[in-house]
């Protein structure tokens, strides 16, 4: 995050993008997001409608979206707010990428929950496949970010890749479900640990047996 | 005496089963809420403040006196809100994450049930923008409930009109602190505001808010069928009930889980953990409640009661029960370094000390890691440690502050160890 | 009024008060960056920490706390100073020692409050911060390697100029001020942010390395760039002027001052009129003094005399003028040179009464036919303010882009008869209501129309008088009261065909309608008067006089003079003394004193500093109708010294008419 830096306000920049609007799906979405907060309170919403934004120019770009200035420009507009306002919003949190990225966004975790289980291996193994921290892959694949922690912690390390967590993993456990996601594939998102279910000890259960097989009722043992 | 299954809130914590209005109802979720309602708001806070339930967001305040300071009056022109805290992101913390996306009606139910004892109009869960999925389950819960009539006019049949909205954040920590939540919610960016005024004063849009976290919340619903005496059965004084636990790092087996408060640490590591990796000699230290509490040597920690006051007597604190585990083989400095990494990385920026000291602290820190550094630096590492603590707008500041202080000491051996090898080496 | 102790002493503060007020109160200095009285409290510097109890065991913001009863605040104890020491050195970490270089030497908050709250010498070891450099525009030039991050420009932008441009971007150590996409500053009062920063990352563009301050002498002054009358500080070495700044008055411009008060100063200095010129052979040639007084003399003009007015006039030359046509047997007299004619038989009915302060309290506002933002910007910044505590405003005439929002009813004055429903409605349950009246109103015969508000309205009552007229020349007021107005304006005047017209810097009116008139013009720069002019000489601008001034307001003000008149220009009173020997008349004065007592003897108000009384106001009545444009073209361009400057020049090239100057910034 140290070299965040808005994309530079240039022509072409304004050429590409100075007509971007809502896509159908989401200009019926967009009311309902502003419904979510009182009325006169619609500037709450610039948060959802920055991800909206950057979610469908992913979809447009066969990426994970990003936010040129012209769009953030037409969300401070269609919220009645001042721009530089919108912008400080969009660098201030991280997940507003301010240049663009490739189709997979790989944000290895590497806080010390996960840097004591190993998330160096996972950082080592991403940089073998040509990634490298903060930049796109030649072949638009690929853009490497090592983020802070997760919240995966009981499950470390993790790497989370788009949408999903992909968790308990190991370099070689990383590399199949990058290989997968190349081949176009869709690996399981969550543990990658055989036999775990989510961040229950790995094994036997020390609690909540009766869980695993139907939904049981505590309330009669009360 | 171990808790039983029975007496475990968070039943369906490892997402075996459905999370879906349907299934939670059959584990008990959403029954007659409409009674607890009926007992009022001062009888809902009565019981939550006997139940001696504390915050399960780090600070442990006392949650049913947290309650008791919204206005008494509901004003039209300023609704009361509740604001949930589900931005979980410090190191180590990861169980609202469980509740969001395999308990969410437990969450959801506590909503109302808390916003109706503050008299708030609408609750806002505030949740990390990186749960994405999480948010997914949380949405869809959401308006399950309202077609379902538990939220919303009327819910639960109550007469009582409440709201439930999902707000996704976008990658920052400081927004867990509750007043830089409320500025994210606003649409701003997430600075921390001056206290006072106090948010149960002047919070959300300026209207009376109360901030809770997920886990204080969710509860709730529980302690109100059970009863306080159940609650506060478990745990010593002024550590009551039952409580997530996180535990990472070097054990044989991390994992969440729900136990008793005060359980000692020995026993929550050996009873749901498999152990110290390599065994109990192998210990070398425990961040016990999440990264910004300094570390506890690892001799200290067997029995060390895993509560408030437990943790506090070993110089630390529970903070939220993400329970950091370290072994013998850490470069116990560079785990710390990468901690003051996270804190610089997640200032707001705002006020100078946290802006310009966690810079400089985590610099110091790498070249601790290395040994490039003088002795004579090691203290005015701690000097800067205490120009920050203290002296900001928010917690974030002593938050950084304080792994390093744990840092210094307890090893300072080795960071003086690191130094004279390099120095040695640079002779040789 | 709690009562609190600061350092053993006992004090009452006033209801409200933060703890840093109660320690001044008791006389404690404490040192602080963000914080300033006029912006909101942003409390993240750090470095007014003091020690309070009751409270948490650790130094608190003084700023941002509250004082309460039974507090004990202590400024001097070990706590405070580690406090101090410690932020003090944080803020140092990453700036610059540049202070050598930096244009805020010698006037730097950071500078002076290291030497007297900071520990000496650094202990910081890493590298400093490096940020890049950011554009914002043609006055302010940035340094933000400097930059302190106290906030107060992004607030000020925000909270008082109402133009949300500036912004903090990123977080955390890599935080950055800049304007929205490193643009310049979009409006009147963007200069401000100079002084308000308190170290050297805003400096002022056009005074770049102008000065050291212990250098210049300071003159205090009245701005003349329209008619609102901002209290200056005049900083000048030698016979150039330098700079200005603010001074601080509440009651007419706070702290404030337009951009273009701050820097029409370099046009002091170009195109001026050092030497007079004779017109000979329809070609004005430069001539000595004796010449040109011959040359007056010359005309014989008898009674047929009359004198125009400038915009930027003290009273002293206004009078002089007034003796000197007076001794030759006439009383044609006007100040409008545009043509009104608006009755000044009430001066309270042509005047802004419920003062700049007073608007702010005002809770329902109609302006009619004002441009506000370009006319007077301070009275702007009121409007903004009365608008945040909740004040309604509509406007009657062209759109232009207000900092308060506000309703436009419509372009046409007819609406005035027929206001809608909502507004009288406003109007009427107002506690406190008020009318503008601008000068495009006045132009359009609106005055009659407006105070028939009064009644409608109810605008004056207790403690309350909601009628105004907002002027536009600085010279106005202090004009009208000695009588430089004629039933029928300047036709008047055109009509009585006098062969002799004195044009006082008469800068901005067509005398083609005097051209079988000789006209004198008595001003300092070359610019549309002295043009028109058959005869000219040379006087002084308002940095080289004394003199005195009513502002829009009714506000007598003093301003003392900073430095002399360039080559043979001579101030305005001594050519006017001149001429009456030379026309062979008296006066009735030999030196300004003595003038200003005959002035005074005259209009006693104009002896006295503040608000004249001008009675009650007439009853109004009439109606107005029409459509109107605005008088001001060009902020930028309003008067012959900002015409003459470069600095005003480029803004209103760059700002108002989009050319591109954007370069990397310096
Ligand atoms: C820097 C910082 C980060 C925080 N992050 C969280 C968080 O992620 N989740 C949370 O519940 N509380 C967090 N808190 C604590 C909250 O400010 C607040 O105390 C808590 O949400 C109150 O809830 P409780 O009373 O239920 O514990 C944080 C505090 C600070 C200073
Ligand atoms: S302590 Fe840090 S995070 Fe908290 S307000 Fe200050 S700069 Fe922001
Ligand atoms: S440290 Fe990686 S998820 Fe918590």
């Amino acid at each position: 995050m140290a070299d965040r830096h808005l994309e530079p306000d240039t022509p072409e920049l304004r050429a590409r993008w100075g007509n971007w609007t809502w896509n159908e799906v989401n200009a019926k979405k967009v009311p309902d997001i502003i419904a979510r907060y009182p009325e006169g309170r619609q500037r709450s919403a610039v948060m959802p409608l920055l991800d909206l934004a950057q979610r469908q120019i992913g979809a447009e770009t066969q990426t994970q979206g990003w936010l040129p200035i012209p769009v953030m420009e037409y969300i401070a507009k269609e919220l009645d707010m001042p721009v530089i306002r919108v912008v400080e919003v969009a660098s201030f949190y991280t997940m507003y990428n301010l240049v663009p990225v490739g189709r997979f966004h790989v944000q290895v975790c590497g806080t010390t929950p996960c840097m004591l289980r190993g998330s160096d291996d996972l950082l080592t193994a991403c940089k073998a496949r040509g990634m490298s921290k903060g930049h796109n892959s030649a072949d638009g694949l690929w853009t490497l970010t090592e983020v802070e922690c997760m919240g995966n912690c009981a499950s470390a390390p993790m790497v989370q890749i788009n949408d999903d967590n992909y968790e308990d993993l190991t370099a070689e456990r990383l590399n199949f479900v990058l290989d997968e996601l190349a081949a176009g594939r869709e690996p399981k998102a969550g543990t990658q640990e055989p036999g775990r279910h989510t961040v229950e000890p790995v094994g036997a259960l020390s609690t909540l047996k009766q869980m695993v097989s139907e939904n049981h009722d505590y309330r009669g043992e009360w | 005496m171990a808790l039983a299954d029975k007496d475990r809130i968070f039943t369906n914590l490892y997402g075996y089963q459905p999370w879906n209005l349907d299934a939670a109802q059959k584990r008990g979720d959403w029954d007659n809420t409409k009674a607890i309602l009926a007992k009022g708001r001062d009888g809902i806070i009565e019981e939550i403040k006997a139940s001696g339930l504390r915050g399960r967001g780090g600070a442990g305040f006392p949650t049913g006196m947290k309650w008791s300071f919204m206005p008494k009056e509901p004003n039209s022109a300023r609704p009361g809100f509740l604001v949930i805290n589900a931005d979980e992101s410090e190191p180590g913390s990861c169980k609202d994450r469980e509740i969001i996306r395999h308990d969410p009606h437990k969450l959801l139910e506590g909503a109302l049930v808390a916003g109706f004892a503050m008299g708030a109009r609408a609750a806002y869960i505030y949740i990390r923008g990186e749960y994405i999925r999480e948010a997914e389950t949380m949405f869809a819960a959401r308006d399950e409930a309202y077609a379902a009539g538990l939220l919303g006019k009327n819910a639960c049949g109550s007469g009582y009109d409440f709201d439930v909205f999902v707000h996704r954040g976008a990658g920052a920590y400081i927004c867990g602190e509750e007043t830089a939540m409320i500025e994210s919610l606003e649409g701003k960016k997430g600075q921390p505001r001056l206290k006072p005024p106090f948010p149960a004063g002047a919070g959300l849009y300026g209207c009376p808010t109360t901030v809770n976290n997920v886990e204080s919340i969710a509860v709730a619903p529980t302690i109100m069928r059970r009863g306080a005496s159940w609650f506060s059965s478990f745990g010593r004084e002024n550590n009551k009930g039952t409580k997530l636990f996180q535990i990472s790092g070097h054990v044989n087996k991390p994992c969440v889980v729900e136990e008793e408060m005060s359980i000692p640490f020995r026993e929550l590591i050996e009873r749901h953990c498999g152990g110290i990796r390599g065994g109990w000699d192998n210990l070398l230290a425990v961040i016990p409640g999440g990264s910004s509490v300094p570390l506890v040597p690892g001799d200290q920690c067997p029995d060390m009661p895993m509560d408030f006051d437990g943790c506090k007597a070993a110089g630390s604190g529970l903070g939220t029960a993400a329970v950091i585990v370290m072994d013998k083989s850490t470069d116990i400095v560079r785990a710390i370094s990468r901690l003051s990494y996270f804190y610089k990385h997640e200032s707001c920026g705002q006020c100078t000390p946290c802006r310009e000291g966690t810079g400089w602290m985590w610099r110091v820190m790498e070249r601790l890691r290395t040994g490039d550094a003088a002795v004579e630096e090691i203290d005015m590492l701690q000097q800067v440690t205490k120009q920050v603590e203290g002296h900001t707008i928010c917690a974030l500041g002593d938050a950084a502050a304080w792994p390093i202080q744990g840092l210094i000491r307890h090893f300072r051996p080795e960071l003086e160890r690191r130094i004279a090898d390099n120095v040695r080496e640079a002779a040789e | 009024m709690p009562k609190v102790t600061v350092d053993g002493v006992e004090l009452e503060v006033p209801a409200g008060a933060t703890v840093l007020q109660a320690c001044e109160l008791a006389g404690k200095e404490i040192p602080r960056f963000c914080y300033h009285e006029r912006l909101s409290i942003a409390g993240n510097c750090r470095m007014c920490l003091v020690e309070v109890a009751p409270g948490p065991p650790k130094p608190q913001a003084s700023c941002a706390l509250p004082a309460a009863e039974g507090q004990t605040i202590r400024t001097d104890s070990e706590m405070v100073k580690k406090a101090r020491e410690g932020v003090m050195e944080f803020l140092l970490i990453n700036h610059p020692l540049d202070c050598p270089i930096c244009d805020q030497g010698g006037e730097c908050d950071l500078q002076d409050q290291s030497v007297a709250y900071g520990r000496g010498a650094s202990r910081y070891d890493e590298h400093k911060r490096a940020v890049t450099e950011k554009y914002m525009g043609p006055l302010i030039k940035t340094t933000m390697t400097r930059c302190i991050h106290c906030t107060r420009c992004v607030r000020f932008s925000e909270e008082v100029a109402g133009v949300d441009e500036i912004g903090a971007l990123y977080r955390g150590e890599n935080m950055q001020i800049t304007t929205y996409l490193e643009k310049a500053a979009h409006h009147e009062m963007s200069a401000n942010v100079i002084d308000l920063c308190p170290v050297g990352a805003l400096t002022s563009k056009p005074y770049a390395f102008e000065a050291r301050p212990w250098e210049l002498k300071k003159t205090l002054g009245i701005d003349v760039s329209d008619a609102t009358g901002a209290n200056i500080r005049i900083d000048s070495r030698g016979r150039e002027v330098l700079r200005v700044l603010p001074r601080i008055n509440d009651d007419v411009n706070e702290e404030w001052i337009s951009d273009k008060a701050r820097y029409q100063v370099d046009g002091l200095t170009k195109r001026r009129l050092d030497r007079p010129w004779i017109r000979r052979d329809g070609k004005l040639q430069a001539a000595t003094w004796d010449e040109a007084f011959a040359a007056i003399a010359k005309v014989k003009p008898g009674a047929s005399v009359a004198a125009v007015a400038g915009d930027l006039l003290d009273c002293e030359t206004q009078f002089a003028a007034k003796k000197l046509v007076g001794a030759l047997g006439s009383s044609l007299l006007e100040g409008r040179q545009t043509g009104m004619d608006y009755d000044v038989s009430s001066l309270a009915a042509v005047n802004f009464n419920s003062t700049f302060a007073g608007i702010e309290t005002a809770d329902a506002i109609l302006i009619v036919g004002s441009n506000v933002r370009w006319e007077a910007p301070l009275v702007n910044v009121r409007l903004r303010k009365a608008v945040k505590k909740g004040a309604k405003v509509f406007l009657v005439g062209q759109q232009w882009d207000t900092t308060f929002g506000g309703e436009f009813l419509s372009e046409d004055l007819s609406v005035l008869g027929n206001l809608p429903a909502h507004v009288s409605d406003a109007l009427s349950k107002a506690e406190r209501p008020a009318v503008i009246l601008g000068g495009a109103a006045l132009a359009k015969g609106a005055l009659g129309a407006g105070l028939g508000l009064v009644g409608q309205f109810n605008l004056v009552r207790d403690g309350w008088n909601g009628f105004n007229v907002l002027h536009l020349a600085a010279a106005r007021m202090g004009g009208l009261m000695l009588g430089f107005a004629q039933k029928g304006g300047i036709a008047d005047l055109v009509a009585a065909k006098p062969k002799l017209v004195f044009s006082l810097g008469a800068d901005e009116m067509d005398f083609a309608k005097f051209s079988d008139s000789i006209v004198v013009y008595i001003g300092h720069h070359g610019d549309k008067g002295a043009h028109a002019a058959d005869i000219v000489l040379p006087a002084a601008a308002y940095t080289e006089k004394a003199g005195t001034y009513v502002n829009t307001e009714g506000r007598v003000q003093f301003a003392e003079k900073a430095v002399f008149a360039p080559g043979d220009a001579r101030e305005d009173w001594t050519i006017l003394r001149a001429l009456a020997d030379a026309l062979g008349v008296s006066v009735g004065f030999d030196s300004f004193d003595e003038l200003r007592a005959a002035m005074v003897a005259e209009v006693p108000a104009l002896g006295e500093e503040g608000l004249a009384a001008y009675g009650s106001l007439p009853a109004g009545g009439g109606s107005a109708d029409g459509v109107f444009g605005y008088p001001i073209k060009d902020f930028y361009l309003t008067n012959p010294i900002a015409r003459a400057s470069e600095v005003m020049q480029r803004c209103s090239a760059e700002l108002l008419h989009g050319e591109d100057f954007a370069e990397a910034a310096e």
